[in-house]
């Protein structure tokens, strides 16, 4: 038990026994697994596996039935949407989820929306604290926003964008709120090998430079086992597999689930 | 050539950030301003300060009301004449029972009843979202108006809830002519403006957007959905309020529940659509637009042969008309004259260049 | 007690002509999407046009030809001017653009037939009926019979035709069904008459009661709390929440009406609906849409 305890500290998100279901229809069963502090962990496996609803289960957009979340030393029976944020999670959609009426600059803005401190008021009368924090919350927004190479498209309205670039302003929409765990939810779909290339060099920078965890869902395998420190693998809606890549990458159950078995 | 951007650079933030980024917009703004505040007064006529300019100014700022909650923060709504209505009667009854009351703050108080009705009717935009917050708004339209007309302790006991303007004045300075109503409307239209360009710039402005544009992951980013959506319905409910107080008592100078109707509220909706959802100029654009226009077109018809079009047609056609340019805007430029105003802008700063 | 069950069978029935208006919309959402604003409008014209027509000498039945040809060719006339070009666009613009062919199409029938008050004789008439020591108007027996009929219609329309079966997969999936080769501006086309036919028997009755007059088209203000009580896609569920509002509105105004002040139908169901919409967003027999993220 003692053990367990200080792995529990070490280990930012762990999830215990989590299950969800869709009136009867069960998404995922009896998850257990643990994210340490500042690795990179990708959730992998065949589609309809309940990637993106566990993911969505971890920052509270849907309530698990059974199990629990620990994040960062503090137990959750129920995570709501903003709880998560105001906790340090933040993420990007499967289906990208930017504000399509705003340019980027603003949708970045956003993502520093509970670093304020000033009230609308201030803000509406242009008085005591609000100038000074629009420069600084203009600021953090110009470093993510370098940090990630979108300074030519700052005030172009993200609808217009093209789709690799907009996925690269979701991610600076959630890099914004300085969030210590990053859900990426196939951040790299639809992308060729350049931009794929470019997109993993950017997680590996989140991840070593900013110290931030990260939780990913992703397809691509060689991407996996290049970035990887730690691979979740589901199936149905179970673990099938969960250790440092190598090692999965042997497991005959994987193995099966994506190749399929021999009758 | 003569709109040019070059040379002017934004060395710090804080100037990135101004409204008006070119010298050249700058110049403009205080140019109109004179014009309206001092230039207009001295060569406007009577017909032209009450009947165009000071219903055009009031409707501005209705739209603007509108626009904040529908276009900005994206909760529809088909009730902004009965938020009018209680800016209206509420101004009035604290002109009326507390004596000495200065106008402006019987105004902003009456806005600050009409911002409590419209959040009372915006709690169900927590639970319901998009469409079916239409029924939350129109019953709100349909009740108001019903116990502002049953209830005659609004109206001071009058017969049908009719109501006429207090003594319009402030520091002592007489404001009943058609003058000093006009600058009265437009000193109060100028200022609310420029706290809506503020909020909508600011934090507020932006998580409004947020939650118009994608609710679910405006939650996710910690967007307080509850604070902001009722943010929205009371400021909108602010602005539509004094609105109100300003069409009962610059323009018409007496008013009943009934003007303040469905046909109303449809109207500053049309506003907005026309004038551009999201847009602080638009609202500008599409009032001036519905003042114009029946004025246009009864002056076109009367150009016309006589006998040709019938008087009583004229309703019908102008009907006709605005339907069909509402379905022509949403077909064709759904960001509104807003939008068109920017294309020419954006040509003018090329010109004479092409692109 | 009688008195209760009196006001009570008077408020089903009245609900019944509220579900016969709010069934076009119901037909109209289902196959596109669109929450057709210019139904009122529709029932407006339909009617001036039928009683207009009957004013000039025109005989029963080539009347109500000639109005339902005309409400075909409307319905053609929307699918091509309103409904293709924003094929693509947001429930709400169409939402707006419905409100903006409302006023077109009102406009269009005062412009065409004038705006005074036409009575219509149907040739039922309206002395009560006594059943069970009540007394119910034969008027309202007729309307809810009628309407009855109308919905069997509608079911067999729907269940047992073809057409019927093709309106049903547009509902469903409108991509799917151009997939399987459906036309669906045809559909679309069909969809609008069939509403403009309902508009016009609503027309009829309710012209027959109020006199046709500009105020018809205000009925369609009383259908959006009948479609949230019972959802906006199904006709039963139309039905049954007419009934419901068209009940609680005159047990309101019988009961609760002497307490609170007169007028209060004008305000009471749209409360009624929000009430409902706090409970059950998606109505009776709606569809509860899940979001997925």
């Amino acid at each position: 038990m003692a053990q367990t305890q200080a792995t529990k500290v070490e280990h930012l998100l762990v999830l215990e026994n989590i299950g969800l279901s869709f009136k009867g229809v069960k998404a995922v069963t009896d998850i257990s697994f643990a994210v340490a502090a500042g690795e990179i962990c990708a959730l992998i496996g065949p589609n309809g596996a309940g990637k993106s609803s566990l993911l969505n289960v971890i920052n509270g957009v849907y309530q698990a039935q059974q199990g629990r979340i620990h994040f960062a030393g503090a137990e959750h029976r129920r995570m709501r949407p903003h709880d998560a944020a105001v906790r340090g999670i933040a993420r990007t959609f499967q289906n990208i989820a930017l504000f399509k009426g705003m340019s980027v600059l603003d949708n970045v803005l956003t993502g520093r929306t509970l670093r304020r401190r000033s009230s609308w008021i201030e803000q509406a009368l242009r008085i005591g604290r609000a100038g000074g924090e629009d420069d600084r919350q203009r600021e953090a927004a110009e470093r993510i926003i370098d940090f990630l190479h979108i300074q030519p498209w700052r005030d172009t309205l993200v609808g217009k964008l093209p789709y690799g670039l907009q996925k690269r302003v979701e991610l600076a929409r959630a890099l914004a709120a300085e969030p210590r765990l990053l859900l990426l939810d196939e951040p790299m779909a639809g992308m060729n090998a350049e931009e794929k290339q470019q997109m993993s060099r950017f997680i590996v920078d989140i991840n070593r430079e900013l110290g931030t965890t990260v939780v990913l869902i992703e397809h691509d395998i060689g991407v996996v086992m290049g970035i990887c420190d730690h691979v979740v693998v589901l199936d149905y809606g179970r673990k099938i597999g969960d250790g440092p890549p190598d090692e999965v990458r042997q497991n005959p159950e994987v193995i099966a689930a994506y190749l399929g078995t021999r009758h | 050539m003569f709109y040019q951007e070059a040379g002017q650079f934004s060395t710090r933030y804080a100037q990135d950030r101004r409204v008006f980024r070119l010298r050249q917009d700058r110049y403009g703004l205080v140019v109109l301003l004179l014009l309206a505040f001092v230039g207009v007064p001295y060569l406007g006529n009577d017909y032209w300060l009450s009947a165009i300019l000071i219903p055009f100014l009031v409707l501005s700022l209705a739209g603007l009301g509108l626009n904040l909650l529908t276009g900005y923060a994206g909760q529809l709504s088909l009730g902004s004449a009965a938020f009018m209505a209680v800016g209206a009667f509420a101004t009035y009854n604290v002109e009326l029972r507390v004596p000495g009351s200065p106008l402006l703050l019987s105004m902003a108080l009456g806005g600050g009843v009409a911002a409590l009705v419209a959040v009372l009717f915006g709690l169900p935009s927590l639970r319901i979202k998009g469409f079916y917050l239409l029924v939350s708004t129109l019953a709100a339209q349909f009740f108001v108006t019903w116990a502002l007309t049953r209830f005659s302790w609004f109206s001071n006991n009058s017969a049908s809830g009719v109501i006429s303007a207090p003594r319009l004045e402030i520091l002592g300075v007489d404001l009943n002519s058609p003058v000093g109503r006009y600058l009265l409307t437009l000193g109060v239209v100028v200022a609310l403006f420029w706290l809506g360009k503020n909020l909508v710039r600011s934090e507020l402005g932006r998580n409004w957007m947020a939650v118009r544009d994608m609710d679910t992951a405006a939650a996710v980013m910690g967007i307080a959905l509850l604070k902001t959506k009722l943010l929205a319905f009371a400021i909108s409910g602010f602005f539509l309020g004094v609105a109100g107080a300003l069409w009962a008592f610059t323009y018409l100078g007496t008013v009943e529940p009934h003007g303040f109707d469905l046909n109303r509220s449809f109207q500053i909706l049309f506003i907005i659509i026309i004038g551009g959802l999201g847009s602080i100029l638009g609202n500008f654009l599409g009032a001036a637009f519905i003042v114009m226009f029946p004025v246009l077109l009864s002056n076109l018809v009367a150009l016309m042969p006589a006998g040709l079009i019938d008087a009583g047609q004229i309703e019908n056609l102008q009907k006709m008309a605005f339907g069909a340019l509402i379905i022509v805007f949403l077909i064709k430029e759904p960001e509104g004259l807003a939008r068109l105003w920017q294309k020419f802008r954006e040509r003018a700063r090329l010109w004479p260049l092409r692109y | 007690m009688e008195f209760f069950f009196e006001v009570l069978i008077g408020g089903l029935l009245a609900g019944v002509m509220y579900a016969l208006v709010a069934i076009g919309f119901v037909l109209i959402y289902k196959a596109s999407g669109v929450f057709n604003f210019a139904q009122g409008a529709m029932v407006l014209f339909s009617a001036l046009t039928f009683v207009s027509l009957l004013e000039r000498g025109v005989p029963f039945w080539l009347a109500f030809a000639i109005s339902l040809a005309a409400m075909v060719l409307l319905a053609v006339a929307v699918e091509r001017v309103v409904l293709r070009p924003l094929v693509n666009r947001s429930p709400i613009t169409l939402f707006m653009a419905t409100l903006g062919l409302s006023y077109v199409i009102e406009g269009f029938a005062q412009a065409l037939w004038g705006a005074q008050v036409h009575g219509l004789e149907l040739g039922i008439s309206d002395e009560p009926l006594e059943l069970g020591g009540m007394l119910l108007s034969q008027f309202d027996i007729f309307a809810a019979v009628t309407a009855a009929l109308l919905v069997l219609a509608l079911s067999l329309l729907f269940n047992k035709t073809r057409i019927g079966l093709s309106l049903r997969a547009v509902a469903d999936d409108p991509l799917a069904a151009l997939a399987v080769g459906i036309r669906l501006q045809r559909v679309w086309v069909l969809v609008w008459a069939v509403a403009g036919f309902v508009g016009l028997v609503a027309g009829l009755l309710w012209g027959a009661r109020l006199g046709v007059q500009f105020s018809l088209s205000l009925v369609v203000l009383k259908a959006l709390p009948v479609l949230i009580i019972g959802g906006f896609t199904s006709i039963s569920g139309a039905i049954v929440g007419g009934l419901i509002i068209g009940a609680s509105e005159k047990l309101a105004e019988v009961y609760l009406g002497p307490v609170i002040g007169g007028g209060i139908e004008n305000w009471f169901p749209y409360v009624l609906a929000l009430l409902f919409l706090l409970v059950r967003p998606a109505g009776l027999f709606g569809e509860r849409a899940i979001e997925r993220v």
